[in-house]
């Protein structure tokens, strides 16, 4: 009789988690930034991949390295080919959640403080990521903002000694995804 | 007491694996949900140059590359000639990528005084994923002028006996991140050559390739044939460069040893006239210094 109980509370989860609305984009904007002394350095992604799960919070990225588009071509090479290794590492994904998207009315227009947490995996490396950001609720969309910062040390990307000091240590994130309700 | 436990457990038990499994699901969704995108290989080379001969890359569009080839005299001169140190041929070189598929280049030889202006078409891209292709293949066409005076001013001189042409495929692949080769069939025309027992028509065959020591130095080697018979009155022998690339930001040194003298595609493919067994050995370098002359506008903000 319990085991009943127990079967039917799972089914009932897995149901509840495969019913909600997804959200969903693949032209997400992920922008890089990294001012240093000598070097600014710019680069835009309009490829991104993103899923939102609108009743549990859940959050994915998937961002291909080598979609970024740099001022400078000989920057983008050099991104690629030395510092995030792209043929080795393709891509950089990010799996989190939004810890209160209960606080996030998805039925409502408007904008709400959303806090996201997860592990973001790149150039073979994962790390623990947090940063507050927004969720505009606009027309059934989803306008998700938010910034945050990167060390390179902490992915294994190392700079070489010769532009050490031409090149910063960290990097500023912003992300930027329209999200469209999944059929 | 222990079943309402054991069924609290289960019941977290459950959602943690519900919520993992979503994220999975999320990470599927977005799988299939994905561009297929086309994944072209970058930096088979690290220069325009394997080491004096060309490469399939390009001045990337809207860059321009100055490259400046300097090759010392022969080793084997000895201390008098400080090994070589006294002489020197030098080219300075233009490159501009047009369009990512065009780059065009001109440039200036201390050899007979010589302009050469030339053209790279890059006609196939290696690439995996959406659309595959196994290697790389590029045309490469140069016309060299020499400009000095005439060597026999009293015989009938003809404009057209200053120039040379030649053509080359370059077909190259790179092997993972570290390892690229590349096969070069070259076809050179000269319109005026020294003795009738010479080809006006001249093919050799090349081989070359890189093995990346780091993520900012390679070694390279370079290799053309020059076939038998088609050379007669001097003494031409094949081709051999080895170097090293040294990669820092908008500047790639490569500094090589080589049997060549000459600087462009003629010269080092039917006129190299020393011998390695010799130690006819020209050590010599390229200044790479790109230029970003068109920025690539980001978009957005």
């Amino acid at each position: 009789m319990r085991t009943n109980y127990l079967i039917l509370l799972f089914v009932a989860t897995l149901s509840f988690s495969a019913g909600a609305q997804k959200y969903i984009t693949k032209t997400g904007y992920v922008k890089l930034f990294s001012a240093a002394s000598l070097e600014k350095i710019e680069a835009s992604n309009r490829q991104v991949n993103s899923v939102l799960d609108g009743a549990t919070g859940d959050f994915v990225f998937k961002v291909l390295l080598k979609s970024f588009e740099f001022e400078k071509a000989l920057m983008q090479e050099h991104f690629n080919e030395n510092y995030v290794e792209s043929d080795k590492f393709p891509n950089s994904v990010f799996i989190g959640k939004v810890t209160n998207i209960k606080d996030v009315n998805l039925m409502k227009d408007g904008v709400y403080d959303v806090v996201v947490d997860g592990k973001l995996t790149m150039h073979g490396v994962t790390n623990p990521v947090k940063t507050k950001g927004t969720f505009e609720v606009k027309q059934g969309k989803v306008l998700g903002k938010a910034k945050f910062t990167l060390t390179l040390a902490d992915y294994k990307i190392s700079i070489p000694g010769a532009v050490v000091n031409n090149i910063s240590k960290t990097v500023d994130i912003t992300v930027d995804v329209t999200l469209d309700k999944a059929n | 007491m222990k079943r309402k436990i054991f069924l609290a457990l289960a019941f977290t038990g459950a959602l943690f694996v519900t919520s993992v499994k979503a994220q999975d699901d999320l990470m599927s969704m977005i799988n299939q949900n994905e561009k297929p995108t086309v994944d072209y290989t970058t930096a088979t080379f690290k220069s325009t140059h394997i080491v004096i001969g060309q490469s399939i890359e390009t001045a990337p569009a809207g860059n321009l590359n100055f490259i400046i080839t300097h090759h010392f005299g022969a080793l084997n001169t000895g201390y008098e000639n400080l090994y070589g140190l006294k002489q020197a041929a030098i080219r300075l070189g233009l490159e501009y990528g047009v369009t990512k598929w065009l780059g065009v280049a001109v440039g200036i030889n201390t050899d007979k005084n010589t302009w050469d202006g030339s053209a790279k078409i890059k006609l196939l891209r290696q690439s995996k994923g959406a659309k595959k292709m196994p290697v790389s293949l590029d045309i490469f066409g140069n016309t060299a002028i020499y400009t000095t005076k005439w060597t026999d001013p009293t015989r009938t001189n003809f404009f057209t006996s200053r120039v040379t042409y030649a053509m080359q495929v370059l077909i190259a692949r790179k092997f993972g991140n570290s390892v690229s080769l590349q096969i070069t069939p070259s076809w050179v025309h000269k319109n005026l050559v020294p003795q009738t027992a010479d080809n006006n028509d001249i093919f050799t065959l090349g081989a070359g390739g890189r093995v990346k020591l780091s993520q900012r130095v390679a070694i390279n080697a370079e290799y053309h044939h020059l076939f038998a018979k088609q050379v007669v009155s001097t003494k031409a022998y094949d081709s051999f460069s080895l170097g090293v690339d040294i990669e820092t930001g908008g500047h790639v040194f490569q500094i090589f040893l080589t049997n060549s003298y000459g600087e462009y595609e003629q010269t080092y493919l039917t006129d190299t006239r020393g011998k390695w067994s010799n130690g006819d050995i020209f050590l010599g370098f390229n200044i790479n210094r790109m230029f970003t002359i068109v920025n690539h506008k980001t978009r957005k903000e």
